[in-house]
């Protein structure tokens, strides 16, 4: 493993940045998309129950599926690494768009009255009072949405993208398990990474939750929303 | 897209052992072989964790380490550590199937364990006071009450099951995969897509269906759907459904 990364270093590198941007760039989209549909989710509550069973249903399709309909949807080229970036956008906006509306649903009636009350209205108040009171729980949306990308990148080594996952198959066709270990001892530290980047995000916007004692009001430890299909059931 | 269709329509791919409706079965073969080894070892030990408390923390920290796991990674890895040493046939297809169970476990036991755990207290001490022994406060409240979260659990156990299967079709196993991978290496962009629509189709159906599944199957002091009850004076069930619970699995499109 080791001798394959003496020998290999740039290549193992390049792997290792491409498979960065291909985790980060859908989270950042996917956030971008989600936040307006979760708005909308949120405040007009007869849209909540079509949005998340629409985002439900698209969550379900496999990845490898995903990746290869991409092209005949976008009119991209088959092997282009932008199948795997739209195709996670997807997965993440589907994942968030819960997130994001319950999030803004978990802000206390009494704190958005207080906004009114001081002027705030409109975009101004969402922008001011509701999402910042929404971020921890859509942080912990945004992490699960990351770490499962990070995963979900290497199976686009199949369709020809260079990441981290082609080591999976560079050490299938030449039967090294340890090409295979690198692979994923590599995928394993990139997550953990991006997931203490997005808890220092979300410590660096809140800082309020730092200030315990002061605001008098227990913040909940935000429960991850991981099952985008739980309300078909409910 | 044209030559997906004409794939698909074309009836020389409906027949023979690499004809549509073989690895279709395949494919389904593979998802419930695993599905129900999942269940066997993910319901019991989802039910004693939620009813004792005990191995809570193990759980859902082994939930969230598995997320970080890339599935195609350890699928690879699973198969070629194993193939060595298994003998013939069996080296092509257990390594495989033990992958799909290992992945499809988690969203069942978390799913199981917070379901329990959700129940009402008050609930569990009115079974308790009204001399119910452990076992009977286990099968007739806590289970029927952890329901809906233990098929929601099941449901995201096949879908990452069936999503898996998929790509094992990389490392010879058949199934739906194969039009993919074998598409793939033959250059064949339309046997690659019809593949593709064909894997999401199931993938969708069965999630479909196992939502019908849980509105039959839970019970409607949960659900609130009371049949014979006029609209707008549906009788409030006063326990809230065990839905509203958040689970803590690591349920990811693989």
């Amino acid at each position: 493993m080791i001798e394959y990364l003496k020998a290999h270093p740039d290549e193992v590198t390049q792997y290792f940045i491409a498979h960065v941007w291909l985790s980060v760039l859908p989270v950042v989209f996917g956030l971008l998309i989600a936040l307006p549909i979760g708005w909308l989710a949120s405040r007009y509550r007869w849209t909540y129950p079509p949005i998340t069973n629409i985002a439900g249903l698209l969550y379900t399709i496999p990845s490898l599926a995903l990746f290869i309909i991409m092209p005949s949807i976008i009119q991209t080229k088959i092997l282009s690494p932008v199948n795997v970036v739209v195709a996670l956008t997807v997965y993440t906006v589907a994942l968030l768009v819960r997130v994001v509306a319950d999030g803004l649903n978990s802000v206390p009636e009494d704190v958005r009255a207080a906004a009114t009350a001081m002027g705030f209205k409109g975009i101004g108040r969402f922008l001011r009072v509701e999402l910042p009171i929404a971020v921890p729980v859509i942080t912990a949306g945004v992490r699960v949405a990351t770490v499962s990308n990070v995963s979900l990148v290497s199976v686009g080594a199949l369709i020809g993208v260079a990441q981290l996952g082609s080591l999976f198959t560079e050490g299938f066709s030449r039967n090294v398990m340890s090409v295979v270990l690198l692979g994923i001892l590599l995928c394993l530290l990139l997550a953990l990474i991006l997931d203490g980047v997005i808890l220092l995000l979300n410590r660096w916007l809140t800082p309020w939750q730092r200030l315990s004692g002061v605001t008098g009001r227990e913040i909940p430890e935000p429960a991850p929303q991981l099952d985008a299909k739980k309300e078909v059931v409910a | 897209m044209n030559g997906m269709v004409d794939f698909l329509t074309d009836s020389a791919h409906w027949s023979g052992s690499d004809g549509i409706p073989h690895r279709l079965l395949e494919h389904l073969g593979y998802s419930f072989g695993a599905l129900f080894f999942v269940i066997l070892i993910g319901l019991p030990l989802g039910l004693y964790v939620g009813h004792t408390g005990r191995g809570a923390l193990a759980i859902a920290g082994t939930a969230n380490a598995l997320r970080a796991l890339p599935t195609f990674g350890l699928l690879i890895f699973v198969v070629i550590a194993l193939s060595g040493v298994l003998p013939g046939s069996i080296a092509y297809l257990a390594p495989s199937l033990l992958v799909l169970v290992v992945l499809g476990i988690p969203a069942v036991l978390s799913n199981t364990y917070a379901g329990v755990q959700s129940v009402d207290l008050a609930a569990r001490d009115a079974a308790k006071g009204m001399g119910m022994t452990g076992g009977q406060v286990l099968w007739r409240v806590e289970v029927p009450n952890a329901l809906p979260l233990i098929l929601s659990g099941i449901r995201s156990a096949i879908l990452q099951i069936v999503a898996t299967a998929t790509i094992a079709a990389y490392v010879s196993l058949g199934g739906l995969g194969r039009f993919i991978i074998d598409g793939r290496a033959q250059r064949d962009y339309p046997q690659m897509a019809a593949g593709a629509v064909l894997v999401g189709l199931l993938a969708v159906i069965l999630d479909l269906l196992m939502a019908a599944l849980g509105v039959f199957v839970v019970s409607r002091g949960l659900t609130g759907r009371y049949a014979r009850t006029p609209r707008g004076q549906r009788i409030d069930p006063g326990v809230p459904p065990a839905t509203s619970a958040t689970p803590k699995e690591g349920i990811v499109p693989a």
